[in-house]
C-alpha cells in the first residue's frame, strides 16, 4: 500500500536580493493514515517551508523546488494550479501558527467555514451552515449555533485555533498539517489543542505532520519525528527510537533543552551560538560550528543521511558510533537527571 | 451609540468654535476697515462711523462674535454681505453646488481611475505596468492644480476644441436667454476640472491602494483562504480588497470633507463659481459675513464626513463597535 503522503528528496530555494536561499535541501519522509509525523527544528530550519511546499503556497515567483511530493500515489509538485486548488483544503488540510490573524477579520466564522465548504462541494449554502455547525461542535465550541456568526476578534486564542481545526476539517481530509498550532497559545490551551487533534485524529482517520520546535510537543502526539536543521533532515526517526536513541548532537541539545520537573533548579540546556544564514551556510556539516564534537571531517564534507539500528532510523553524523554511544550514554545521565 | 453620538456632536462644537472664533481674530486683526471700503471714496469720517455702527464694527470683537454665533443658532442666519447686501445663506446656497459638482464628480473619477491601478500595481508589483504607474503618480502627486488646470485647458479646450475653454453651466435651470444648462450641458462644462481633481487626487490613491494591497495579500488570513483552495480571484475579491479599502474609507472621508471647503485652485483656472472663488473675492473686499459663512459651511461638512466615515467603518469592520 503507498503511504498516504510520500516527499522525496523536495528542495526549495528562494531568490532574493542577495542571492539564492536553500531553504529546504533534499528533505524526504512519508505519513500513512492515522499517523502522526512530527517535524523539528528551530526557527528558520525550513520546517514551514517544507509543508508550503507540500501545498504549494510557495510564492512562485521567488519559489523553485524540484524533487518528488506524492500524494495518494500522485504527484502533486508542479501540478497545475488548478490540481492543486483542488487538493488544498479538501484533500490536505493545513492550519497555523497564529490564530489571531490566521482568520480573516471582517467576515463571520460561519462565513469561512462555509468558504471551505463551499470552494470544494456543490452544495448549497445552508448545507454548508449545517456542516460548519457540525464541525464547531466537534472541535468542542461552547453555544456554537450562536457563536458561528461571531467574528474571529470574538473569541480567545485557544477557541481560535479550535475554529481553525473545525474549518481544516471541514471536508474530511486525509491529511492535516498543522504549523507550530499551539506555539502562540498558553500552555494551558496548547494542551487542550493537542488533545482535540488527538481525538479528531481517531474519528477522521487523517494523517498529520505536526511542525513545531517544541519537543514536548512532539512527544505527546508523534509517531515519527523528522528533526531539521538549516534546511536538512538530520535526524529521522520513530519517536519512540529518537527519544531512547537518538544519533545526533543536535537531537541531543534540543532533548537537553526541555524543561523537566525533577526538583532541580539548574539552568536549561542550550545549544551555543546562532542558527546558520541559509544564504551563506557553513562549510561541511552546517550544525559543525555549534557541536561540541566537531573535528576535521565535520568543516570539510557534508554528511549523508545514514542508517542506524532500527528500521527506519537515519542520521546525518560522522562521528563513529562507538564514540556517539558513549557521548549519548553519558548525556543520558545528565539530561535525564535522577533517572540513574 | 448613543454615548458615542454625544462625544462626537460635542467635539463638533468644539471644533465649530474654533473654526469661527480664529476666522473673527484674524480678521479682526487685520488692518483694513470694511466700514470705509463700503461707504465708498466719498464718505465723510461721520458717514463712515455711521456705517460702522450700522454693521456693529464699532463693538468689541467679542461682542461681535457673540452676536454673530446669536444670529447663527437663533435665527440660522450667516447674516448679509458687506459688499453685496446679499444674504449669507443666499450666497452659500448659490456657490455650494458648483463646489459640490466638483468635488463628487471628481471623486468618482479619481476612484474610478485609482482603484482598478493601484490593484493591479499591486498584483504586478515591480512589473512594467506598475513602474508606469508609479511615474504617473510620481508627477500627479508633484504637479500643481493650476499648471494641470491650464495645460488641459489649453490642449483640450483651446486647441482642440473637444471642452470648453472654462466656465459653468447650472445642471437645473437653463440661464435665460442661452442654451447653457441642464444635465448634459453641466457634465460637458465639467469634464475638464474633474479630469484635473482626478489626476491630482487619482495618483495620491493609487499609491495607497497598491500599498495597502500589497500589505493585505502578505496576511495570514489570505494565506488561509489559499490553503482552503479558493481561487485567486475569489481570495481577491472576497479577502484581500474590503481589509485594503478599510483605510482609504477614511482617507476618502476627510478629502472629501476638506475639499467642500473651497477648491480654490481649480475652481479659479475654469473660472466655476464654487465656494473656492467666492471666498477669494470676499477676501480681496474683506466680506467677513461671507468668508464666515464658507468656513462655517465647510467646517459642517468635514464634520458630517467625519461621522459618515466612522459609522460606515462601524458597517465594514465588525472589529469597530461604536461603544
Amino acid at each position: 500500500m503507498t503511504a498516504t503522503l510520500e516527499v522525496e528528496d523536495l528542495r526549495t530555494s528562494f531568490r532574493t536580493d542577495d542571492g539564492i536561499v536553500k531553504a529546504v535541501d533534499g528533505v524526504s519522509f512519508s505519513v500513512d493514515k492515522g499517523r502522526t509525523l512530527g517535524i523539528v527544528g528551530e526557527s528558520g530550519s525550513g520546517k514551514s517551508v517544507t509543508c508550503l511546499t507540500v501545498m504549494g503556497l510557495n510564492d512562485k515567483r521567488l519559489a523553485t523546488s524540484s524533487g518528488s511530493v506524492r500524494f495518494g500515489g500522485e504527484e502533486i509538485l508542479g501540478a497545475s494550479s488548478d490540481k492543486l486548488r483542488k487538493v488544498r483544503g479538501d484533500r490536505i488540510a493545513m492550519i497555523f501558527q497564529d490564530p489571531m490573524t490566521s482568520l480573516n477579520p471582517v467576515k463571520s466564522i460561519g462565513w469561512q467555514l462555509e468558504e471551505a465548504v463551499l470552494v470544494h462541494q456543490d452544495v448549497t449554502r445552508s448545507l454548508a451552515h449545517a456542516r460548519a455547525l457540525e464541525l464547531l461542535n466537534a472541535v468542542g465550541i461552547p453555544h456554537a449555533d450562536t457563536r458561528i456568526s461571531d467574528y474571529p476578534h470574538q473569541f480567545s486564542g485557544g477557541m481560535r485555533q479550535r475554529v481553525m481545526i473545525a474549518m481544516a476539517l471541514v471536508n474530511n481530509p486525509d491529511i492535516l498539517i498543522a504549523d507550530e498550532p499551539t506555539t502562540a497559545l498558553d500552555v494551558t490551551t496548547q494542551a487542550q489543542i493537542l488533545r482535540l487533534m488527538q481525538k479528531l485524529q481517531d474519528e477522521f482517520r487523517m494523517a498529520i505532520v505536526m511542525i513545531t520546535h517544541d519537543l514536548g510537543v512532539i512527544a505527546e502526539i508523534a509517531d515519527d519525528i523528522v528533526v531539521m536543521y538549516a534546511g536538512k533532515v538530520v535526524e529521522q526517526a520513530s519517536a519512540e527510537d529518537l527519544f531512547e536513541r537518538p544519533q545526533h548532537p543536535y537531537t541531543w541539545g534540543l532533548l537537553g533543552s526541555l524543561p523537566r520537573l525533577t526538583g532541580q533548579t539548574e539552568r536549561l540546556y542550550q545549544i551555543p551560538g546562532q542558527p546558520p544564514s541559509l544564504l551563506r551556510p557553513p562549510s561541511g556539516c552546517a550544525f559543525h560550528p555549534r557541536c561540541e564534537f566537531t573535528f576535521e571531517r565535520c568543516r570539510a564534507e557534508v554528511p549523508e543521511l545514514v542508517a542506524f539500528g532500527e528500521p527506519g532510523h537515519r542520521h546525518r553524523c560522522f562521528l563513529d558510533n562507538a564514540r556517539r554511544q558513549q557521548i549519548w550514554e553519558a548525556k543520558k545521565l545528565e539530561i535525564k537527571g535522577e533517572a540513574a | 451609540m448613543l454615548q458615542f453620538l454625544i462625544r462626537r456632536l460635542l467635539w463638533a462644537v468644539f471644533l465649530f468654535l474654533a473654526a469661527t472664533l480664529i476666522t473673527y481674530v484674524i480678521f479682526y486683526v487685520v488692518p483694513a476697515d470694511p466700514a470705509k471700503q463700503m461707504c465708498g471714496r466719498a464718505c465723510t469720517q461721520e458717514d463712515v462711523a455711521r456705517v460702522a455702527h450700522h454693521l456693529g464694527l464699532d463693538r468689541p470683537v467679542y461682542e461681535q462674535y457673540g452676536r454673530y454665533l446669536w444670529q447663527l443658532v437663533g435665527h440660522q442666519s450667516l447674516g448679509t454681505s458687506y459688499t453685496t447686501r446679499q444674504e449669507v445663506n443666499h450666497i452659500i446656497a448659490q456657490t455650494a453646488p458648483v463646489t459640490a459638482s466638483l468635488v463628487f464628480g471628481g471623486a468618482f473619477f479619481w476612484l474610478l481611475l485609482s482603484i482598478p491601478v493601484g490593484i493591479l500595481s499591486a498584483l504586478r508589483a515591480r512589473s512594467i505596468g506598475d513602474r508606469a504607474a508609479m511615474v504617473f503618480v510620481l508627477v500627479g502627486v508633484s504637479a500643481h492644480p493650476v499648471w494641470i488646470g491650464l495645460i488641459l485647458s489649453y490642449f483640450l479646450g483651446y486647441r482642440l476644441h473637444v471642452t470648453p475653454i472654462a466656465g459653468y453651466c447650472d445642471f437645473f435651470n437653463p440661464s435665460l436667454g442661452s442654451d447653457c444648462g441642464g444635465p448634459v450641458q453641466w457634465a460637458y462644462h465639467m469634464i475638464l476640472p474633474w479630469m484635473t481633481f482626478m489626476l491630482l487626487f487619482a495618483a495620491l490613491y493609487v499609491r495607497l491602494i497598491r500599498a495597502n494591497v500589497m500589505e493585505t495579500m502578505t496576511e495570514d488570513y489570505v494565506r488561509t483562504a489559499r490553503a482552503k483552495g479558493a481561487s485567486e480571484h475569489r481570495v481577491l475579491s472576497q479577502h484581500v480588497l474590503r481589509n485594503s479599502m478599510l483605510p482609504i474609507v477614511t482617507i476618502l472621508g476627510m478629502d472629501i470633507g476638506l475639499a467642500l471647503g473651497g477648491a480654490i485652485f481649480t475652481e479659479s483656472v475654469f473660472s466655476l463659481p464654487g465656494l473656492g472663488r467666492q471666498v477669494l473675492q470676499s477676501y480681496s473686499n474683506f466680506d467677513l459675513p461671507v468668508i464666515l459663512g464658507v468656513v462655517v459651511f465647510s467646517t459642517i461638512c468635514i464634520i458630517i464626513f467625519n461621522l459618515v466615515v466612522d459609522v460606515l467603518y462601524a458597517v465594514l469592520d465588525p472589529r469597530i463597535r461604536l461603544e
